[in-house]
C-alpha cells in the first residue's frame, strides 16, 4: 500500500482527481455566478441555498478545501522533486521546442492562482465565514447579490480579477487534458477531450472574465 | 561550414566541468554531425589537447548509445532521428551550436558528454521480461494467436532503443515514457499478462527509487524520441499500475 | 601437419544432433552452482547463451565494451531471421534451408552444423514468440513471413525492418531475468584483452574496465567469446564503430585457430562513399530488390554527365538505361545472391559507368519508378479508379511503397538529403558480414580447451556467403540451443575444480603483457591519430583485399600492412592516460589488432587459388567473369595457427565432406 502512495504514478493520479473535483466545482460556481449578470433574484437564491445547506456546508464545503490545499500541496512536492531530479541544469534548453509553455509553467500559473485565491477568500469567504459563523448574524437571502457587486467597482480588483482568470486559462489549457492523461485515460476519444479541455480553458475563465467586468461597467 | 562549438568538457565524474569554446573549419553538410565531432578531436589530438569523449557505436540510429544535447535538445534539432542520424546541412556556416550530455540525477556524468545510463537497466532487472525458460519445447510460436493491431501496438513500443532523449527532454528528467514503452509491450500480449500485475509495480518502483523526475504529460519526450513512441503508452502504464494497485 | 578433429558425430545428417545430445555428457543441477562460466559479447549468441546458461544453473559472467548489453551491433540487423516453420505451406522442411544454407555458402560449409542450424530454427521462433518478441503478424493473429535473396520459399519472420532489435532485446530480456536473480554479473563498459590459460585450458580472462582503465582478472572454468566479426577491418563498414576483433584475435594469439578469414560478404546495397570525412557506412536492406530495379547508364558519356551534375537520372531515356542484372542473370534478376549483385555493381563502376561523384566513381542506381508505376495502377484498379491519370497513378503507388519501405526511404533521405520517391537511390556495396571466424569444432568449442566462440565470430555455418535473415537464426541457435548442451560435455569434469584463483602466475603474466601493451600506446607520443592508421589499412584492404582481388594485390596487400604495422608502433599518438575513460586507447588496441587480422586475411585470400562465395579471385573466372570454385582443390576449411607472424601463420586444413548433397556450380542465370 505504502507504494500507491508514495510512488510517482499514484501522486499524479492524486493530482488529477482532485483536479477533476475542482473542474466540476469551477463550472458550477461559474454557473452560479452567471446568474448574476440576467438575474439577481436567481443568483441571490442560488448562493443562499450554497451559503445555508448543510450538506453544502459541512460536507462539500471541507472536501473542496482539502482539495484544494491538496492540489497546491502535491503540487508543490511534485515540483520539488522534478527539480532535483537534474540536479545539474543545461545551459541552453530549449523547452520550447518540444512542448508548450503552459505545460511547463504550471507551476508558475498555479502560484498565481494560489495569490488569487487569497485575494479572493479574503474578499468573499472570510468575510463570509465571519458573518455567519464568528457574528452569527441574522441572514438575509438577498443580501448576496449587492455584496458581489460593490466588490467589482474597484477598477484595480477587477484587473487583478481578470489577469488570474488568465492564468487559470492557462493552467486549465494544459490541466484539463492532462489530468485524463494521468489516470489512463487515452484512446480515440483523446482527441474530443482535447477540444473539450481547450474549450473549457478558453470559455470558462473568459466567462468569469465577463461578469467581472459586466458588474464594474454597470456599476459605472 | 565553418562552425563555433560550445562544449561541455568534463574529467571525470567528480570533477568539476565547464563549457568550452572550439572553432571547426570546412565541414562537409553532407558529413554527419558525429563526423563533424570525430574531425574536432583529430583536430584536438593533433594540437596535443585531449579529444572529446561522447558515446555513440552503430552509428545509424538503432543502438541508442549515442546521445547529446545539441542546442537544448536531445539529438539536436531533426525530429525521429539520433544524434548519429543527424547532418550538418540542418546548420549554417557560422553557427555557434552548443552541446551538452543528456542531464539528469539519474545520469551521472561519466567524463565530458558521456553520462552513465545503467539506471535504465536496472529498471529493466526489475520486471522487463517474461518468465520462461528456454527449452526448445514451448508452446509453437503459433499457438498463442496475437490480434494483429494489438501485435503492431506492441512492436510499436517494443522499438524504444533507450537512448534516454525522453529524460533528457523532459523538464522534469522522467523516464515514463521508457518505462512505459517495456510495461505496454507485454500489457499488450498475451504472454506478457501473466506478469503484468507485478511488472509494473515494480518497474515503476525502481523506476522511482533512481531518483526520476514525475511525469507532468508535457509531452516534450513523445516529440524528441527518435522512435516516436507515442505517450498512449504513458496512459497505458497509469492504467496498468493503477489496476495493479487495486488488486 | 595436425589434422583437425571437428567431433562431427555418427550416423544419418538428420540423426546426429539427437544422438549427440543423447550421448553427450551432463552436468547436475548442484554441480552447475560451482561452476562459473565467462561469455564475452552480448549480442543475439552471447546474449541468449548467458541467459541459457544462468537459467541451467551455471554462474555467469557477461561482459560488453557497450553501457549496456542491448546495444550489441545485432541490434542492427534489419530483415528478419529464417526458420524451416512451412507455416505458409509452400514445401518448406528442416532439408530445404539446410540445402539453401550450403548451397548459398558455396559448399564451404560442414554440412552436420549446417543441417543442425536448420534444425532448430523453429525453436528459435517458439522461444522468442513466448518471451515477448513482436513479430509481423496477419490479421488471423498468426505470424507473418516474407522472401529473401537466393531461395524459393517465404521462411523469413520479421518485425519490420528491425528484426535485429526485436530478437536482440528479447535474448537482453532474458538476460535482465537472471541479473535480477543474481544468476548473470554484468560487466558493461568492460573491454577483454587478453585470455588466461591454465595448464592449457582457457580458465578467465584479462578485462579493462572501460570507465576507470582498472585492469581486472576474471576466472571462470571456461570462456565463451561471442564478439562477433571483423567487418572494421576496412574501416568503412556497416558494422558499429566499435565492433572489433580484439578477443578474437587474442585468443587466436593464445592458440585458438582461425578459419577461413578471406570469406567476407560485401552487401550490395548501402549507401555510398560520400567523403574523406565518412566514418562508416549505412545498408539499405535486401528486401529493396525485391521491387528496385539496379542500372547505370548504357553510354559512358551520360554516366559522366550524371557524376557532373549536368544530367539526372529521371531524364535518360529507358533506352539508354543498362539494367546489367537483369540483363546478365535473367532468372534471378535483381535478387542474385549478394556477392553475385556486388560483384557486378563493382564491375561496371570499373568500366567507368559509376553514377556517384567521389573519388571512385563508386555508386549505381535502385530505382522504384517502374514498381510506382506498377502498384499504382494495381491500386488503380482496386479502388476502381478508371482512366487514372499519370499523377493519380504515381500517387498511389508511392503510397503502396511508402507502406512496405517507408522507414528505408526515409532513411536514406535523412542520410542523402534525394528523395528516393523522385529519383533513383544511389547505392554501392559494402562490407557488411564476416564468415570467416575462429575455427570451432561440433560443439562450438575452438582449438583451446574450454575456450567457445560462437555467433559472427566463429567460422561455422555460412561457408564462403550467407544467406539474408541467416545470421540472426546462426547467433541465437548458438546461444539458446547449442552452447548449452555441448558445454556441459567439457564442464562435467569440472565439477569438483573449485572456485578458480585469480593470484596465480599464469594471471599475473597475462595482466601484465597487458599492462605493458596498453603502456606502450600511451608512452608512444608518436605524431598520427589511431584512425590515420585505420583509414590506411581500410584503403589497402578495399583496394586489394576488397570485392575482387588477384595474387599481386595481395602479396602488396600483405607487405603494405606489415609496413603499415610497423609505422604504427613507432608513429601512433595516443592522449590522456591508460587510468581513465579513454576512448583513443581502446580504439588504438582494436587497430593494433586489426593490423595483424589484415595480414592473415590477404594471406588466406592469396592462399586460396579459387573464386568462392564472397572471395573472389579474378584469376579463377569464367569467361563470362562468375566465380570458378575449384572443388578438388580447395574443398576445406583453412584453419590458421598463429605462430608469432601473422603472414607466416601455418595451415590446418579441415576437409569438408559432402554426403548428402552433391557440390554443384552455383548459378542465378
Amino acid at each position: 500500500m505504502s507504494g500507491i502512495i508514495k510512488s510517482s504514478i499514484a501522486r499524479k493520479v492524486a493530482m488529477a482527481l482532485s483536479a477533476f473535483f475542482l473542474l466540476v466545482f469551477l463550472l458550477q460556481h461559474f454557473l452560479i455566478n452567471f446568474t448574476s449578470v440576467f438575474s439577481a433574484d436567481t443568483f441571490n437564491e442560488l448562493s443562499h441555498f450554497m451559503g445555508t445547506d448543510p450538506f453544502i456546508q459541512f460536507l462539500m464545503q471541507p472536501i473542496l478545501i482539502i482539495g484544494v490545499v491538496f492540489h497546491f500541496v502535491m503540487g508543490f512536492i511534485l515540483e520539488a522533486r522534478n527539480n532535483s531530479a537534474r540536479n545539474v541544469k543545461y545551459v541552453k534548453y530549449s523547452g520550447g521546442a518540444n512542448a508548450s509553455w503552459m505545460s511547463r509553467n504550471m507551476i508558475y500559473s498555479g502560484i498565481v492562482i494560489l495569490a488569487f485565491l487569497g485575494l479572493h477568500f479574503y474578499d468573499f469567504w472570510f468575510p463570509e465565514i465571519a458573518h455567519k459563523y464568528v457574528h452569527a448574524l441574522h441572514e438575509d437571502p438577498g443580501r448576496y447579490y449587492g455584496e458581489m457587486v460593490v466588490k467589482f467597482h474597484n477598477p484595480v480588483r477587477v484587473g487583478l480579477y481578470c489577469l488570474a482568470f488568465v492564468f487559470l486559462a492557462l493552467h486549465l489549457m494544459h490541466g484539463f487534458s492532462s489530468a485524463f492523461q494521468s489516470v489512463g485515460f487515452n484512446n480515440k476519444y483523446t482527441p474530443a477531450v482535447k477540444k473539450l479541455g481547450k474549450a473549457y480553458a478558453i470559455l470558462i475563465p473568459l466567462g468569469f472574465i465577463f461578469i467581472a467586468l459586466f458588474h464594474y461597467f454597470n456599476s459605472l | 561550414m565553418n562552425l563555433t562549438l560550445k562544449i561541455w568538457r568534463q574529467k571525470n565524474a567528480d570533477a568539476k566541468g565547464a563549457m568550452e569554446t572550439y572553432q571547426v573549419e570546412n565541414i562537409s553538410p553532407d558529413s554527419s554531425f558525429l563526423e563533424m565531432l570525430d574531425i574536432l578531436n583529430d583536430q584536438l589530438i593533433n594540437e596535443g589537447k585531449e579529444p572529446v569523449a561522447f558515446d555513440h557505436d552503430c552509428r545509424e540510429g538503432i543502438c541508442g548509445m549515442c546521445s547529446l544535447q545539441i542546442n537544448g535538445e536531445p539529438h539536436g534539432p531533426g525530429r525521429g532521428i539520433t544524434t548519429c542520424q543527424l547532418h550538418m546541412r540542418k546548420f549554417s556556416d557560422g553557427d555557434t551550436i552548443f552541446i551538452e550530455p543528456f542531464r539528469a540525477k539519474a545520469f551521472p556524468v561519466i567524463k565530458d558528454l558521456v553520462v552513465d545510463r545503467t539506471s535504465f537497466d536496472r529498471i529493466q532487472h526489475a520486471g522487463g521480461y517474461i518468465s520462461v525458460n528456454t527449452s526448445g519445447n514451448t508452446q509453437d510460436a503459433n499457438g498463442i494467436p496475437v490480434e494483429k493491431h494489438k501485435a503492431d501496438k506492441a512492436f510499436d513500443a517494443a522499438t524504444c532503443i533507450g537512448c534516454g532523449a525522453c529524460v533528457a527532454a523532459c523538464k522534469n528528467a522522467s523516464a515514463m515514457l521508457f518505462t512505459s514503452a517495456k510495461v505496454s509491450q507485454f500489457a499488450l500480449l498475451p504472454q506478457g499478462r501473466i506478469e503484468a500485475t507485478e511488472r509494473v509495480l515494480n518497474m515503476v518502483k525502481q523506476m522511482d527509487l533512481e531518483g526520476f523526475g514525475n511525469c507532468t504529460n508535457t509531452g516534450a519526450c513523445e516529440i524528441e524520441c527518435p522512435k516516436g513512441i507515442s505517450l498512449e503508452n504513458i496512459a497505458r502504464m497509469n492504467r496498468e499500475y493503477l489496476k495493479a494497485s487495486l488488486k | 601437419m595436425a589434422t583437425l578433429d571437428s567431433r562431427i558425430p555418427e550416423g544419418p545428417l538428420a540423426d546426429k544432433w539427437t544422438n549427440h545430445k543423447n550421448n553427450i555428457r551432463l552436468v547436475n543441477p548442484a554441480n552447475k552452482r560451482k561452476i562459473d562460466v565467462i561469455i564475452v559479447g552480448t549480442g543475439l549468441a552471447g546474449g541468449s547463451a548467458a541467459a541459457t546458461l544462468a537459467e541451467l544453473g551455471y554462474n555467469v559472467k557477461a561482459f560488453c565494451y557497450q553501457d549496456s548489453p542491448r546495444r550489441a551491433h545485432s541490434i542492427a540487423a534489419q530483415g528478419g531471421i529464417n526458420a524451416a516453420k512451412n507455416y505458409q505451406g509452400d514445401g518448406d522442411s528442416i532439408y530445404r534451408l539446410f540445402y539453401d544454407t550450403i548451397k548459398g555458402g558455396d559448399y564451404r560449409s560442414r554440412e552436420a552444423n549446417v543441417y543442425r542450424l536448420a534444425e532448430v530454427s523453429g525453436n528459435i521462433i517458439d522461444q522468442c514468440v513466448a518471451q515477448g518478441v513482436p513479430f509481423a503478424r496477419d490479421y488471423g493473429g498468426l505470424l507473418d513471413n516474407r522472401s529473401f535473396g537466393g531461395v524459393l520459399v517465404s521462411r523469413t519472420f520479421y518485425a519490420k525492418g528491425q528484426t535485429g532489435q526485436q530478437l536482440l532485446l528479447g535474448a537482453y530480456s532474458a538476460m535482465n531475468r537472471q541479473i535480477a536473480k543474481g544468476k548473470i554479473t554484468m560487466y558493461n563498459r568492460h573491454e577483454m584483452l587478453d585470455v588466461v590459460l591454465v595448464d592449457g585450458k582457457a580458465r578467465g580472462i584479462i578485462a579493462r574496465n572501460l570507465i576507470t582503465g582498472e585492469i581486472e582478472r576474471h576466472s571462470a572454468h571456461a570462456v565463451v567469446i561471442a564478439t562477433g566479426g571483423y567487418g572494421n577491418v576496412f574501416f568503412l563498414s556497416t558494422n558499429a564503430m566499435g565492433s572489433n576483433a580484439t578477443a578474437a584475435w587474442k585468443i587466436h594469439k593464445r592458440g585458438a585457430y582461425f578459419a577461413n578469414p578471406c570469406y567476407t560478404q560485401i552487401h550490395p546495397t548501402c549507401i555510398p562513399v560520400h567523403g574523406d570525412q565518412q566514418s562508416k557506412l549505412t545498408l539499405m536492406s535486401e528486401s529493396l530488390r525485391n521491387d528496385g530495379r539496379i542500372w547505370v547508364p548504357k553510354k559512358i558519356e551520360d554516366a559522366q554527365a550524371v557524376r557532373e551534375g549536368k544530367l539526372k537520372p529521371t531524364d535518360i531515356a529507358e533506352e539508354d538505361r543498362d539494367y546489367y542484372l537483369e540483363r546478365r542473370y535473367p532468372s534471378f534478376g535483381n535478387l542474385v545472391p549478394r556477392d553475385v549483385a556486388s560483384r557486378a555493381a563493382k564491375e561496371r563502376c570499373d568500366a567507368g559507368y559509376g553514377v556517384v561523384n567521389n573519388s571512385t566513381n563508386e555508386g549505381v542506381f535502385l530505382d522504384f519508378s517502374s514498381a510506382i508505376e506498377r502498384y499504382g495502377k494495381e491500386q488503380a484498379h482496386i479502388k476502381g479508379v478508371h482512366n487514372p491519370s499519370k499523377e493519380k497513378i504515381v500517387e498511389l503507388g508511392e503510397e503502396v511503397i511508402a507502406s512496405k519501405y517507408g522507414n528505408l526511404f526515409d532513411m536514406y533521405r535523412q542520410i542523402t538529403d534525394d528523395n528516393p520517391y523522385k529519383t533513383p537511390m544511389k547505392i554501392y556495396p559494402a562490407v557488411h558480414y564476416t564468415m570467416g571466424g575462429i575455427w570451432v569444432d561440433y560443439n562450438l568449442m575452438t582449438t583451446v580447451p574450454g575456450l567457445y566462440s560462437i555467433g559472427e565470430a566463429n567460422f561455422s555455418d555460412h561457408g564462403a556467403n550467407r544467406l539474408g535473415a541467416s545470421a540472426l537464426m546462426q547467433g541465437l541457435a548458438d546461444g539458446y540451443f547449442v552452447l548449452p548442451y555441448t558445454i556441459g560435455d567439457y564442464l562435467a569434469d569440472d565439477i569438483r575444480t573449485g572456485p578458480i584463483p585469480t593470484d596465480t602466475p599464469e594471471f599475473e603474466q597475462a595482466e601484465k603483457n597487458v599492462t605493458d601493451s596498453i603502456d606502450k600506446l600511451i608512452n608512444n607520443n608518436g605524431k598520427h591519430s589511431v584512425d590515420y592508421f585505420h583509414k590506411q589499412l581500410g584503403h589497402i584492404m578495399w583496394n586489394k583485399v576488397g570485392m575482387a582481388r588477384n595474387a599481386q594485390g595481395l602479396n602488396e596487400a600483405i607487405h603494405e600492412i606489415a609496413e603499415l604495422r610497423e609505422q604504427f608502433w613507432k608513429e601512433v599518438r595516443v592522449p590522456g592516460t591508460a587510468g581513465e575513460f579513454n576512448q583513443e586507447l581502446e580504439k588504438a588496441g582494436r587497430v593494433a589488432d586489426f593490423l595483424e587480422l589484415g595480414e592473415l586475411f590477404a594471406r588466406d585470400a592469396l592462399e586460396r587459388n579459387e573464386s568462392c562465395g564472397g572471395h573472389y579471385r579474378e584469376e579463377y573466372q569464367t569467361e563470362e567473369g562468375e566465380a570458378r570454385r575449384d572443388d578438388e582443390h580447395y574443398t576445406y576449411v583453412a584453419a590458421w595457427e598463429y605462430t608469432g607472424k601473422p603472414s607466416e601463420a601455418v595451415l590446418h586444413k579441415e576437409d569438408l565432406k559432402f554426403e548428402n548433397v552433391e557440390l554443384k556450380t552455383r548459378s542465378y542465370k
